[in-house]
């Protein structure tokens, strides 16, 4: 069910991508004014949900300090698991952003007879998880060859790299391959790790299918299937250049391949994929730990939230604090019994 | 005592079903459900105090009520999912924290098994992404488009008696202890989750009465149990005549309530009265002397602990208003504070964004050394571990480290002044200078890998013994670890809900290690003018060659 109703989401999108391009018009539709409807929803949602986010203030200053702090001065600093300044953050950041820093603390605990409980090294989802972002991220430059003109020197450079070894024509990608392997790695720990498989829903399939397809459907189109690459680069041109237009036979594979990047692009701003936006805004990394230092200010701090006031605490206790010697503001009134005797000597 | 014998329990964490001995629980876990017994809940807070708390924070602790958590039926407010789903709309827009960890958590399951309540009963609520996933599947299914349209497909749940259950249950078997925080790729940190979660609750009036209760007699009192100032400043008094005992010198330093001393003493309040955190409070009292610090003890802020941060942070910053304004009246010139965990979360954290500015104070000096503690500029209070560790850097401390020798000593960090403020070379710089026994726990369990002892944000109660001992696992089997490895004996921290958990947890799990503050350890060391030869400890156990 959890991983069913997923894949057959995925499948029925790649249906109606292949239903859709054979149609008159429907070529147009995926091509050209999905595509566009695609990207603005995608700018558009991102853009919503960080000011969505941002408008929410951050009360507290609660950074999760993994190190030593800022203390004496003989006292060494950890700058970037508990940085006290903006570098130090960035820093942290960058590490958490570049290299999954918190990932790669990850450990695995086991228990034995005893009880022993044993905490081994754990890598893997690290390196996986890693090797699938920065994939991707070459994937998607690597397109970029598609949208401009002259290509950057850079997606030449991206390019030669990742086919470094010249193996096939066309040149066979490296990132291609480890792409859709860290993809199965993510989607294979899902199904066989008891725990993992217990927390997983459909929305986290989901996406794994999608970015599957895409990846499948792009890896079929140049290695496997024939499709008319001047035409495609035509059009993607063309969509860059705000002058679109469909000529010659592209294939029908390119139109699912492009109708699953749209849903992707569409899917994103609603979905745990925010996360690539929402890691910077995490208050628990990217705060300094200066607390002690610096005021922070809480927006809607209440002034009228006041501590019990001493007054009062001293009014119901005043008798036992003079009784044990502790220093009052007020003293005790005159004891009724001398009152009484005063009166008496009137 | 736990219900459960040690030797069952031995057996019973490593082969009965569950997820962290390998089992595939039967049913999803929206479809199980969360059944109260005696033993797994704490007690409901007394009508009493809710009341209490109600008349001076209006409307944030429900309906005072008598009601059961094993009965399907908690006498709740009629409207209470309104409550509830307005509660959880005012916080989203009060904390980006909440939004974001309600949105970017991708489960890929990194936080899964590093719990100590996971670790310890294997039950999969437990692992802090589905401890968070029972807020959020009521947050999908209310504020996001996703789970409006696809409901159950997106993960969404209405918010219903069976879901407000697993809330009561799992919020209080967690004891906000950051750990998770620390492994997971967005730094989500359920600690934030269930301070969410447990203001959510409170409005509705589901609380326990051992957070409200104390909470209540700190906010009357100055201190948690309740104690009068009489009673207080008696308590402390005592300890001097076993401190005379000990060491042959009658301190005349202690003093309550002084105007125009130069620092305010905050201490966790059970310092004073309970084992082993009085050892300690002797350790505080010995430094001080043999100093000649001008200090003051209040008994109107003599709860540096704040039960009110496991409720809501109306009340954190209700209770905790009195360190300041105290301060202020006293006219000390700044605030020194005892050996305390959620307390230093509270004072390094929130402090001065709740109460202060505290413009009316100097940043702290060290008397004796001339260190500027340029690290609290703003809130002018610093840990006791960072005054002690300077006089001990410069020399200022007269220690005899051999009267520390028949302790073979490990240290626990406590996950707040780990987690939540950076302390950890400074307690160690002081135990390395006064014991010569120190040996480290495993490098996975301690500075900010650190395990919680089991039993914080009020759940020290006796009613879930069981789930203590089982939470507290963690920490008990490192050190076990070093215990059968180096003959440890003696287990420090700088904690007051650890000194009285960790004894118990050690009772059961390591009964030949026993728990101490750094100051008592301290205390032990420091060589006072005109002392007697030293015969025993603090706690009067025989110094090492003194035994016969």
């Amino acid at each position: 069910m959890r991983i069913m109703s997923p894949l057959i989401a995925v499948l029925a999108l790649v249906l109606v991508a292949l239903v859709t391009a054979q149609v008159p018009g429907g070529q147009a539709l995926l091509g050209i004014i999905l595509p566009y409807l695609a990207f603005a929803l995608f700018l558009g949602g991102v853009v919503y949900r960080v000011q969505h986010w941002a408008k929410s203030p951050v009360p507290f200053r609660i950074p999760t300090t993994c190190g030593q702090a800022n203390s004496l001065p003989w006292i060494k600093q950890n700058k970037l698991d508990c940085p006290s300044t903006k570098a130090g953050v960035i820093g942290r950041m960058l590490l958490e952003v570049l290299l999954f820093r918190s990932l790669f603390r990850n450990t695995k605990a086991e228990i034995y007879e005893g009880p022993k409980l044993v905490y081994g090294s754990s890598k893997f989802l690290w390196l996986f998880a890693l090797l699938f972002h920065y994939c991707f991220l070459v994937i998607i430059l690597r397109h970029l060859r598609l949208f401009m003109d002259p290509i950057p020197g850079f997606v030449a450079a991206l390019e030669f790299g990742d086919g470094f070894f010249q193996i096939g024509l066309p040149v066979f990608y490296q990132t291609d391959a480890i792409f859709l392997g860290a993809l199965a790695f993510l989607f294979l720990r899902r199904v066989l790790l008891t725990n993992i498989r217990y927390i997983s829903l459909p929305a986290d399939y989901f996406p794994l299918f999608l970015i599957s397809g895409i990846a499948i459907t792009g890896i079929l189109m140049r290695y496997f299937l024939r499709v008319d690459v001047v035409a495609i680069k035509q059009l993607t041109h063309g969509l860059a250049t705000f002058s679109p237009a469909i000529t010659g036979q592209i294939g029908s594979i390119f139109f699912v391949h492009i109708f699953l990047v749209c849903a992707l692009l569409i899917y994103l701003p609603f979905s745990k994929l925010m996360h690539m936006a929402g890691v910077f805004m995490s208050p628990t990394r990217n705060m300094m730990n200066n607390s002690r230092m610096v005021r922070h200010i809480n927006p809607w701090n209440d002034p009228k939230i006041k501590p019990h006031s001493y007054a009062s605490y001293e009014d119901e206790f005043r008798e036992f604090m003079v009784g044990a010697d502790i220093p009052v503001e007020k003293e005790l009134p005159a004891q009724p019994a001398e009152e009484e005797v005063a009166k008496a000597v009137e | 005592m736990a219900d459960t014998k040690v030797a069952q329990m031995k057996e019973k964490v490593v082969k009965e079903p569950s997820l962290m001995t390998g089992a595939v629980p039967a049913k999803d876990w929206w479809d199980v459900e969360a059944v109260f017994k005696s033993g797994n809940y704490c007690y409901p807070a007394k009508a009493s105090m809710v009341a209490y708390h109600n008349k001076n924070l209006p409307g944030l602790f429900g309906e005072p009520r008598e009601w059961d958590p094993e009965s399907d039926n908690w006498n709740l407010p009629e409207n209470w999912q309104e409550i509830l789903l307005n509660g959880l709309k005012e916080r989203l827009d009060k904390f980006r924290s909440l939004k974001i960890f309600m949105d970017c958590c991708v489960r890929c399951g990194a936080c899964a098994d590093k719990c100590h309540f996971f670790l310890g009963t294997g039950d999969p609520k437990n692992m802090p992404v589905l401890r968070a996933e029972l807020l959020r599947s009521v947050y999908r299914n209310d504020f996001t488009l996703a789970g409006k349209l696809l409901g159950k497909m997106a993960g969404a749940r209405p918010m219903t008696f069976k879901v407000l259950k697993e809330w009561f249950m799992y919020f209080y078997q967690c004891t906000e202890c950051r750990r998770c925080s620390v492994f997971c790729p967005y730094g989500i940190d359920t600690a934030e989750i269930t301070m969410m979660a447990r203001e959510l609750l409170h409005l509705v009036g589901v609380g326990t009465n051992w957070i409200l209760e104390p909470a209540a007699n700190s906010n009357r009192t100055g201190n948690h149990l309740g104690l009068q100032p009489h009673t207080f400043k008696e308590n402390a008094e005592f300890l001097l005549d076993d401190i005379e005992e000990a060491t042959g010198v009658r301190l005349n330093s202690l003093n309550f309530n002084r105007k125009g001393a130069e620092i305010l003493f905050v201490i966790p309040s059970a310092d004073v009265f309970a084992e082993p955190g009085i050892f300690t409070f002797m350790g505080y009292l010995l430094l001080f002397e043999h100093i000649g610090l001008d200090y003051t003890i209040s008994t109107y802020a003599s709860e540096g602990g704040n039960f009110g941060s496991f409720t809501h942070n109306s009340l954190m910053k209700k209770l905790n208003g009195k360190i300041y304004a105290e301060a202020k009246r006293l006219g000390v010139k700044w605030i020194l504070g005892g050996e305390c965990g959620h307390m230093w979360r509270v004072l390094h954290q929130y402090m001065d964004t709740m109460n202060g500015p505290a413009d009316f104070l100097q940043v702290p000096v060290s008397p004796i050394t001339g260190t500027r503690f340029d690290n609290a500029t703003a809130t002018k209070m610093i840990h006791i571990s960072e005054f002690t560790a300077d006089l001990i850097h410069h020399n200022k401390l007269k220690l005899d480290k051999s009267r520390n020798d028949h302790r073979i000593v490990t240290f626990h960090d406590s996950c707040n002044p780990a987690r939540g403020m950076g302390l950890i070379e400074e307690p160690r710089h002081i135990l390395k200078s006064v014991c010569n026994n120190f040996y480290e726990m495993p490098e996975n369990t301690i500075r900010e890998n650190t395990f919680c002892c089991g039993s914080g944000t009020g759940l020290n109660t006796g009613e879930i013994m069981d789930l203590r001992m089982r939470a507290g696992l963690p920490r008990a089997n490192a050190v076990r670890h070093v215990a059968d490895r180096h003959g440890v004996n003696m287990l420090s921290c700088v904690c007051a809900i650890d000194r009285a958990t960790l004894l118990a947890l050690n009772q059961y799990w390591n009964p030949e290690v026993e728990v101490c503050g750094v100051s008592e350890l301290l205390g032990n060391a420091l060589i006072m003018e005109g002392e007697k030869e030293r015969e025993t400890d603090l706690r009067f156990a025989p110094l090492a060659g003194m035994e016969g």
